[in-house]
Parts: structure tokens; sequence; C-alpha cells
């Protein structure tokens, strides 16, 4: 590429577009004016790719981005000014660090004379958000731009991909210097190669002498886009299949070998099996105390085998036997190999007994409720009408709380990057950005969400982005009038004592959605659930809401207690 | 199968890192070990062979956390090129103590002659003060400490610990060796 002189502002913009970038999300300020006025010209330019996104409030920014990010597998991209506008990004920020989610972040910051000084709107956001980003950048000299750029594309989306953040100060922004992006990165030390050969042969020798093997797959297989070789690795080995909620899709949850989410949430089934199984193979997860339950009383007699890409989570919590650090789409297909190998020399496990008890816990203890004909609409009803409408093809997005663990339970995903929710950081507000993030990543297919009405309205401002843009999202609003998951607990451990959980003045949804022009819809009883989501499904144009009562106190079961071990559940008998 | 679980004991480890100097290198790795509990004892850090890089060497207070566990999580870091525990019998480790003393005059030629025995010096002498010197591991500084005390020690300061691998090998990957 030949040099050519143009601004800071201009450079950044032409690294966008050399990272194929198509959306950033985003909100003008005066410490990112220069890059303003420079997208100007460079998404109004014939034939410009580079489209930007005006959000109401940097948050949804970043959750937009990341939506964006999951939806697709690309790298999302956000903007803010400096100071409240980089503030607003972090929790967006935070939770991309939590759920592994390829994200970058951009952030205009004083001229660097001032830096230091407390100048007006300045903020260390490189400071503040070094604990949650993999890394981060304060841009103090033009020339370093573009290779800054291009590390912070390589890393996000690289390895474990995690969010970056670079922060670049006014003066630099409208520094004129020779532009030219670099090709390559060099950035010693990072990932370095194992030093050991991945031990394929003793994870072998190990699969084949389980007899209770279980595998069990996190948000890495989506990730590494692995699909294919994961469902041929279960089924050469034959056992069956958990998931995280990240998990959702990466391995189809109708398959006969899945036994869907294990957790706190997740099935009775799936927590016994977990709990007796004497192998774990774990795929790109990382044993998340939502998942394991009491670590020292997690699946006492199981062996691991670990292969993660982050060798970090080796051992972390739960010890590998044997540790498999890689990506998995290279290392995977290896094991199967010897997997393979190994069956043909010394023949295939008999699994079958093992087969029958886990189908035994699957009949006796399903996951199941009891819609009465003329009571509330239970959530969980809602939310099979929606996948049985949807013929489980929508991409869906969630909230935090009740309503998402219902929709996780319920919303059987068979297709990877299906089911976007905010797992590690459980960030309320996360539904409609994510939704509109995932809905431009995936313009022809139906993309709903499944939200609370307290976290829909931790975000609901940007309804105004979604009409806008004229996104057809359908946010199905599952209506407590409670901040439900915690009045849960007050039910559960609290007895009854429901601090600051009700919210019984939940706005008029329907008026709220038509105020922003939205189609505004809601089901009260049972008889109105389907015809309400059929309306919302066949609604062409911009966005619906619909306002679903449901029964206000109906609670996610089965779950296991904060602290208690993954086989000590309550209710879902 | 083991589970991570609290112990109640702890053990120090002498972790040494190679690192790009990047602007906030210090307090990315500072924070790194506070937000995830693990106890810094003593952190030096210092220009190396190559200007674009220093040396830490960090000693670290664990109870329930692994070495390994710390040392990747260090990894991570994009500033750490390369980093290592280095055990105790593989280690040449050295620190630095000054040690300012209030005492009379009388007492300065006993002073020096302790000082000897522990290969340190007197490098600073006033009517009713002096500063010992002192390198060496820190067992040996903690026993010159000991034997102080009935001095009255007026203020100390160590350096932490530094410390290089025996043998030919070294801390630097190969595209840099
Ligand atoms: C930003 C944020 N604040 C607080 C919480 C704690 N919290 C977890 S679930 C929940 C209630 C969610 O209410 P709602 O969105 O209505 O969902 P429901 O549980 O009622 O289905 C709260 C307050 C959180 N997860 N995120
Ligand atoms: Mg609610």
């Amino acid at each position: 590429m030949a040099k050519e002189k143009m601004t800071g502002a201009q450079a950044l913009l032409r690294c966008l577009e050399a990272e194929d970038v198509e959306y950033v999300f985003g909100v003008p300020g005066g410490a990112i004016l220069p890059v303003y006025d420079a997208l100007f010209e460079a998404t109004h330019r014939e034939g410009a790719k580079l489209k930007h996104v005006l959000v109401r409030h940097e948050q949804v920014g970043a959750h937009a981005a990341e939506g964006y990010a999951l939806a697709t597998g690309k790298v999302g991209v956000c903007f803010a000014t400096s100071g409240p506008g980089a503030t607003n990004l972090v929790t967006g920020i935070a939770d991309a660090y939590m759920d592994s989610v390829p994200l970058v972040a951009i952030t205009g910051n004083v001229p660097q004379t001032l830096i230091g000084t407390d100048a007006f709107q300045e903020a260390d956001i490189t400071g503040i958000t070094t604990p949650i980003t993999k890394h981060n950048w304060l841009v103090t000299d033009v020339e370093d731009l573009p290779r800054i750029v291009k590390e912070a594309f390589f890393l996000a989306r690289s390895g474990r991909p995690g969010p970056v953040l670079v922060d670049i100060p006014k003066d630099v922004q409208n520094a004129v210097f020779e532009f030219e992006y670099p090709e390559t990165v060099n950035i010693p030390g990072y990932m370095p190669a194992p030093k050991e050969p991945p031990r394929l042969a003793e994870a072998a020798t190990l699969i084949r002498s389980a007899t209770r093997p279980i595998v069990y797959l996190g948000g890495g297989v989506r990730t590494s886009g692995s699909y294919a070789e994961v469902l041929a690795f279960v089924e050469l080995v034959g056992a069956p299949v958990v998931t995280t909620v990240h998990g959702k899709g990466v391995f189809p949850e109708t398959h006969p070998r899945c036994l869907g989410m294990f957790g706190m949430h997740g099935s009775r089934y799936a927590n016994y099996a977990v709990q007796d199984s004497d192998l774990i193979i774990a795929l790109g997860a990382r044993f998340d105390d939502r998942v394991t339950g009491k670590l020292a009383a997690f699946a006492p007699e199981a062996k691991v085998v670990h292969l993660d890409v982050d060798p970090a989570e080796i051992s972390k919590l739960v010890t590998a036997t044997v540790p498999l650090v890689g990506d998995l789409k290279a290392l995977l297909p290896k094991l199967h190999a010897e997997v393979q190998k190994t069956f043909e020399a010394r023949g295939r496990p008999d699994l079958a007994p093992w087969l029958a008890r886990v189908d035994a816990w699957r009949e006796k203890h399903p996951l199941r409720y009891v819609q009465e004909p003329d009571g509330p609409i239970l959530p969980q009803k809602a939310i099979e009408v929606i996948y049985e409408r949807t013929r489980g093809k929508a991409v869906v997005t969630t909230g935090v709380g009740e309503h998402q663990m219902f929709a996780a339970q319920w919303y059987k995903s068979d297709y990877p990057r299906q089911f976007i929710t905010s797992g590690g950081a459980g960030t309320m507000g996360y539904c409609l950005p994510s939704a509109i993030g995932a809905q431009l990543g995936r313009p022809g297919e139906l993309v709903i969400g499944i939200d609370g009405d307290g976290s829909f309205q931790m975000t609901l401002q940007d309804l105004a982005t979604a009409v806008e843009l004229e996104l057809p999202i359908k946010i199905f609003v599952l209506n407590n009038l409670f901040l439900g998951m915690v009045r849960q607990w007050q039910e559960l451990f609290y007895e009854n004592r429901f601090s600051a959980t009700p919210l019984k003045d939940c706005p008029d949804l329907v008026k709220l959605a038509e105020a922003y022009g939205c189609l505004g819809l809601r089901a009260r009883k049972l008889e109105e659930l389907e015809p309400v989501v059929e309306q919302a499904l066949a609604h062409q144009g911009g966005p619906v809401i619909v306002d679903i009562r449901v029964r206000r106190q109906e609670k996610v079961f089965p779950m296991v207690p904060a602290g208690a071990p993954l086989n000590d559940m309550i209710g879902g008998e | 199968m083991e589970r991570i679980e609290e112990k109640q004991s702890y053990s120090l480890h002498t972790i040494s890192l190679l690192v790009q100097n990047l602007p906030g290198v210090l307090s990315r790795i500072a924070g790194l070990f506070s937000r995830r509990g693990y106890n810094i004892v003593s952190l030096t850090v210092g220009p190396t062979e190559r200007e674009d890089y220093s040396r830490m060497t960090i000693v670290v207070r664990l109870s329930s956390m692994t070495v390994e566990q710390v040392v990747r999580q260090v990894q991570k870091l994009v500033p750490v090129v390369e980093v290592r525990e280095l055990k105790p019998q593989d280690l040449v480790e050295r620190e630095l103590m000054l040690v300012k003393i209030k005492t009379p005059e009388k007492n300065h030629s006993e002073l020096r002659a302790l000082a000897e025995t522990y290969e340190a010096s007197i490098v600073d002498v006033s009517p009713d003060a002096l500063i010992v010197e002192a390198t060496g591991n820190a067992g040996k500084l903690d026993a010159l400490e000991d034997r102080l005390k009935g001095y009255g020690i007026q203020e100390i300061c160590r350096s932490g610990r530094i410390a290089l691998e025996r043998g030919f090998k070294t801390l630097a990957p190969p595209n840099l060796k």
C-alpha cells in the first residue's frame, strides 16, 4: 500500500475499512469530533461500506457491537467521546470481557497537553478499562496509530477473543502524517506455543477407559466454529452432551445425545449426568461457578480432559487430568483421530448402561410446567409458543433474569450463534442492544428478543435507534412486574421480603412502543398469546414490542442454590 | 479428582518476567496481581540488556492458587514477553538492604565488625548515626537485620529480590535470543 497524507482521524477510518468493518456503533462528542467529521465523508462517499449507527447511549453501542460480533463471528466496533462517553462503555466492555466477545472500542480523549490536568471530560479510560480488556492503548503519536489499530483487531479476534480499547487524544486525531496500514503484527510473547506436544494418547486412553463419559461444550466451540468437528467427535465417542448457556446451539440441542444446559438452572438430568460422570471432556469451557455449583463437591469421580485455547483456564478451578491447549478447530480432529485409533485397537467402550441411566433420569425428571387453561400465562408457555411459531429458527437475544433462564431452558437451539445472551457478567439491558447488533449483522434473518420488564427498562431508549434503522426485530417482554430473579431468591432464601423488587408502575409498554413509532402489542390471557405472537411475527417493517403479562411469581426450576453441590437442586422433580 | 480449594497454608514463589517497556506496564502487572488476589511480597523492576525490555522479579505469596496459574495469567498480559517461576534450587537471588542505626559513636567499631561478618559495609557515618549497606539473599539479610536490632534501627530500606536462573537458560523468546 502506498503512503498517503492524511489526519489521524481519517487514518483511523481507513484502518477500519481495511479490517472490513461494516458497522460502528457510537455517540459523538467534543473529544472525538475530528473522527466524526472524517466519518461524514467516509460514510457518504460513493460505494462506502462503512456505516455508523447512532445509538442513544454508549452502553447500547457496546452491547450492539457485541450482538453483531456474536451473531456474525466478526469483530464489533464502537465509538465514544472522552469522559462520560467513555465511562458509559465500561459495562459493555466488561460484559465482552467476561464472555470473550471480540470488541474494539475507540474513544476520543482531550488533547495531550490537557491530559493529567483534570480537564473538562477527561477520564483515564485506559486505566479504568485495564482490568476488563485484553489490552488497551493511549495513542500518543499519530505515527503509531495504524500499527495500534492493526494490533487491536488482531488481539480482539485471535486466541481467546475479547475487548480492546484504543484511546486517541484529540491532537492525535488532528495530526497529519503519511498513512500506511501495516500488513502484519508483531507482538512478542503473545500466545506462546505450548512447551510440550499435546497429550493426545493419554486423553484417548482416558476416553477409552471411561464408562460414564460426558462432553461439556462451552462458548469456545462457538468462537472456534468447530461445530462439524464437535458433532463428529461426539458421534465417535458416543457420550451424552451438556452445554453452558454460550454453548447453546454449537451442538444441536434437539440431538438425542444432547441434555441441554447444565448448572444452576440446568435440567435435573443434565446435572445428574455431569455429577455422576467418570470423565468430563470439556471443550472450550471454563468451569464457571454457575455450572459447577459447589466446587469441592463437583463431579467427585470424574477425571477431566480439558481442551481450551486459553492456558490460564486449565486447572484454574478444576484440575485437568489431561490438559490440551490450543485451538479446538485444529486440535479436536487430532484428538478424534487418536480416539479412533484407540477404539480400533482396543474396541469401543460399552456405554449402553450409562446412556440408559441418563435416559431414565431424563424420563423421570423432564423440564416441565403446568399451564392452567384459565390461569395466567406462564413464561415457559410463552417461550414454547414463540419457539414453535419461529420453528426454532430465530436468532434470540435476552435480558438477564428469570426470563433469560426460561429462554435458555425452553428455546432449544439447533444452530450456532443463535442464542445471544449475557452470561459471565449477567448484564440487564442486554436484550434490545444485542438484538439491534444481531439484526444488522444478519439482515435477512428473524431476530427476536426475550426480555424482562426490568431489563427492558434499562436500555429501552434505543428503540429510537431500531426505529430509525427500521429493524424488524420483535422484542417479547415477559412482564412479571418484578425484578423477578431477585424476587425468586427473596422467596427462596429471604422469607418473601420483597425488598426493592416489585416493578409495579411499569409504563404502558404498548403506548411506549407507539410513542417510539413501533408496533405495540399485549397478551394478558392465554387465548391472546398465540394470536399476538403470530401478529408480531407477521409484522413487516420496524420493531415490535410485545408486552406478555406472565404469572408474577413463577420461579425458574430446577435451581442449584448458590454454594450447593450440583445435584442438590430445588424444584423440578 | 482434585478440585481447587482454599488451602490454609501459603507458599512463597519467585517469578521472573521479561516485559516490553510499554506505558503502564507496571500498573498492568500490579493490577493483575491485586485483582486476582495474589499477594506481592516484593516487586523489582529494572532495565535489561535490551533497552526496550525490562525485567521484573516478583516474590508472591500464594495460598489457594497454584504458581502455574499465576504464571499463566501473567503470560496473558500483552506486554509480558516471557514469565517463569524460578525454583529456589535453580536461582541466584540478591537483595540490597540499607539500615540506618542511631547509636553512640562508641558502638561504631563493634558495628563495623558485625558488618564485616556479613560482608556488609558502612556507607555513611555521622556522630550518632550510621548507615549499613548489605547485599545477599533474603535469609542472610534477615539475620543481619536481627543482629542490628539491638543497636536501635531507625529506618530500613530493602530493595526486594532480584533473581536470575543458574546456567545458560535465559528468559527471552527465541526471536530475541
Ligand atoms: C445491570 C444489572 N443490575 C442488577 C442486576 C441484578 N439482577 C439480576 S436479575 C434481576 C432482575 C431482572 O428483572 P427482569 O429483567 O424483569 O427479569 P425477570 O427476572 O423478572 O424475568 C436483577 C435486578 C443485574 N443482573 N444487572
Ligand atoms: Mg421482570
